[in-house]
């Protein structure tokens, strides 16, 4: 698989605060890549630097095989970007803001033309087409953003949480048209901090906190190195804690109640019945966001 | 820099012209209001009082002074005011730099639009003067093509304090600090020559707008022609050097 973006120690400081401390990270071309991560991890800060809005600080970065310091005009050509804040022109409507955002990049009227109606039927905006962008509902203008980003057949998409603030309908929808532009064979970057998202969409990704990776791999690969495939969940009563102190297993405590990973549930679950008598207990499958909070913590963020 | 501009700034600029033209009824009617409004009730009202000034009625005087306070005003606050709200809460300059539109090209392509708003400007009010007789002809219809040139000017200067300003409210230091002087010491209500000789050549030397209205002037008045090619030399200079001055502040405000 060809790279299309490496980022080696890649850094970002303002002032006196590093908000991206050596990041390294590549992507292949056609595959989906995620930056899963709390707020202020630096997911942001890393994606301007790769849509060469920002000038990194420190550490190396190639995009197409070019470099963002010198040859950021020849990049941004081949990139579709969908910001994290709405920055459509809210006094033109939906497709005068394609028009116009045609043009920055030079497209060719009929072309852009064409490719216009194409888009905004791709994105279900045909009917709202000559609204206003003040009168539009918030997955209509993330919608209209990412068509926006592709009016120049970009061959990667990055998008910095593409469906954050945006109802189920709405976000499935985004879902969809993602992964029919992956199948086109267009390379998806995308930061996000749903779990969900990230499992669904996600070739790879790596978890970033404090404007640092914390581990990278599919989304299969973080939970088995991680966690383990299973995790049982009961009551943290003193009886569990000490039985589970026993067998010497580890845990995690989380509120009211206590999490083991574990690769055989039905044994656990036997051992813990047995032991502790009648107890509240279950087993499911790890998820993402297990190993997302095990590794960044629980703390609120902002 | 050579590199970084290019001719997309005029995509910017026609963004600006498209948006502007949705709301044109708004945009129009009040820049050409304004100034028929001081031209009755100075040029007909206090004119009243006052005998011929420089040989000439106070209303031909004060007419090219009206045109160049209009021009200055429409690109100076379309720069600040309107650079800073597509800026600032529009967030319209993050969605082009992220093309391959430079940030030099998008303020250039401010710039470009700021001067094409004192360009209208003029295009308005000077068929007002036309139309009161205050104005020399053809002489005068080259003041078309000098509003486009003073819009560079002021439009310039607008943007280097839209770039400076910490919020929109700070607008306010320009415009009253500023603007206000300018337009009330510029030799636009009373000749420059009644100000002591130190403040003369101090209003000569920095303040845009004189040497706007004494090429306005010469152009309506068809004399004064010492002051047209000092005026035009001296915003010949001012307003490149302004102007590459508002790109790099800009940049250095929006590129972190
Ligand atoms: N322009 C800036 N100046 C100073 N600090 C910034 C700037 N942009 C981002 N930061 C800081 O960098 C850190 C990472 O921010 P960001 O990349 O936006 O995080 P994320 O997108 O993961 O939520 C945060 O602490 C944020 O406050
Ligand atoms: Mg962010």
């Amino acid at each position: 698989m060809r790279e299309v973006i490496r980022a080696e120690n890649l850094e970002k400081r303002f002032g006196d605060f590093a908000a991206v401390k050596g990041v390294t990270f590549s992507v292949a071309e056609g595959e989906a890549f995620g930056f899963l991560g709390p707020n202020g991890a630096g997911k942001t800060t890393t994606m301007r630097m790769v849509q060469c809005v920002s000038p990194r600080s420190g550490g190396h970065l190639e995009v197409l095989g070019m470099d963002p310091a010198t040859d950021a005009r020849e990049i941004k050509a081949l990139l579709g970007v969908v910001p994290q804040e709405d920055n459509l022109d809210p006094e033109l409507t939906g497709y005068e803001n394609l028009r116009t955002y045609a043009r920055y990049f030079g497209v060719a009227k009929d072309v852009a033309e064409e490719r216009i109606a194409r888009l905004l039927a791709f994105v279900e905006m045909e009917k709202k087409k000559d609204v206003i962008i003040e009168h539009l509902s918030g997955g209509m203008k993330r919608r209209l953003v990412l068509a926006r980003a592709l009016v120049n057949d970009p061959r990667i998409l990055v998008l910095d949480e593409p469906t954050t603030g945006l109802d189920p309908q709405a976000r499935h929808l985004i879902w969809d048209q993602l992964q029919g532009l992956q199948a086109e064979g267009r390379t998806i970057v995308l930061t996000t901090h749903y779990m969900e998202e990230a499992e669904r969409l996600c070739d790879r990704l790596v978890i970033m906190d404090h404007g640092g990776v914390l581990i990278e791999g599919s989304p299969a690969d973080l939970i088995d190195q991680t966690i383990g495939r299973q995790v049982l969940e009961a009551e943290a009563v003193p009886a569990v804690l000490s039985c589970l102190d026993r067998h010497g297993l580890r845990y995690d405590l989380v509120g009211r109640s206590v999490l083991v990973p574990t690769d055989d549930p039905a044994q656990m679950t036997g051992t813990l019945l047995h032991e502790c008598g009648s107890i509240k207990l279950a087993t499911r499958p790890t998820t993402l966001e297990d190993v997302f909070l095990k590794l960044t913590g629980r703390r609120l963020r902002e | 820099m050579k590199r970084q501009l290019s001719s997309l700034a005029w995509a910017v600029w026609q963004r600006n012209l498209d948006v502007f033209s949705k709301t044109w009824q708004v945009n129009l009617i009040p820049p050409a209001i304004e100034p028929v409004l001081y031209l009755l009730a100075l040029g007909f009202g206090v004119g009243a009082f006052i005998t011929d000034i420089e040989g000439v009625p106070y209303i031909r005087f004060i007419a090219p002074a009206l045109f160049a306070v209009s021009v200055m005003n429409a690109s100076f606050f379309e720069c600040t005011y309107g650079s800073y709200v597509r800026m600032y809460y529009q967030k319209t300059f993050d969605a082009i730099v992220a093309t391959p539109v430079t940030i030099e090209e998008v303020i250039a392509g401010e710039i470009l639009w700021g001067a094409t708003r004192s360009l209208i400007s003029a295009g308005i009010i000077l068929p007002v003067l036309v139309l009161f007789g205050v104005v020399d002809l053809p002489g005068s219809l080259l003041l078309v093509p000098f509003a486009f040139a003073a819009g560079l000017l002021f439009a310039s200067i607008g943007m280097c304090f839209t770039a400076v300003i910490p919020n929109i409210e700070s607008i306010n230091y320009p415009a009253f600090l500023f603007i206000t002087p300018m337009f009330l010491f510029s030799g636009t209500f009373f000749p420059l020559d009644l100000l002591p000789p130190p403040l003369q050549a101090a209003a000569l030397a920095v303040l845009p707008l004189a040497h706007v209205v004494n090429v306005a002037r010469a152009l309506t008045l068809s004399t004064g022609w010492g002051f047209l090619l000092l005026g035009l030399l001296w915003i010949g200079i001012a307003a490149p050097i302004l102007f590459f001055f508002a790109l790099r502040l800009m940049k250095r405000r929006l590129i972190v």
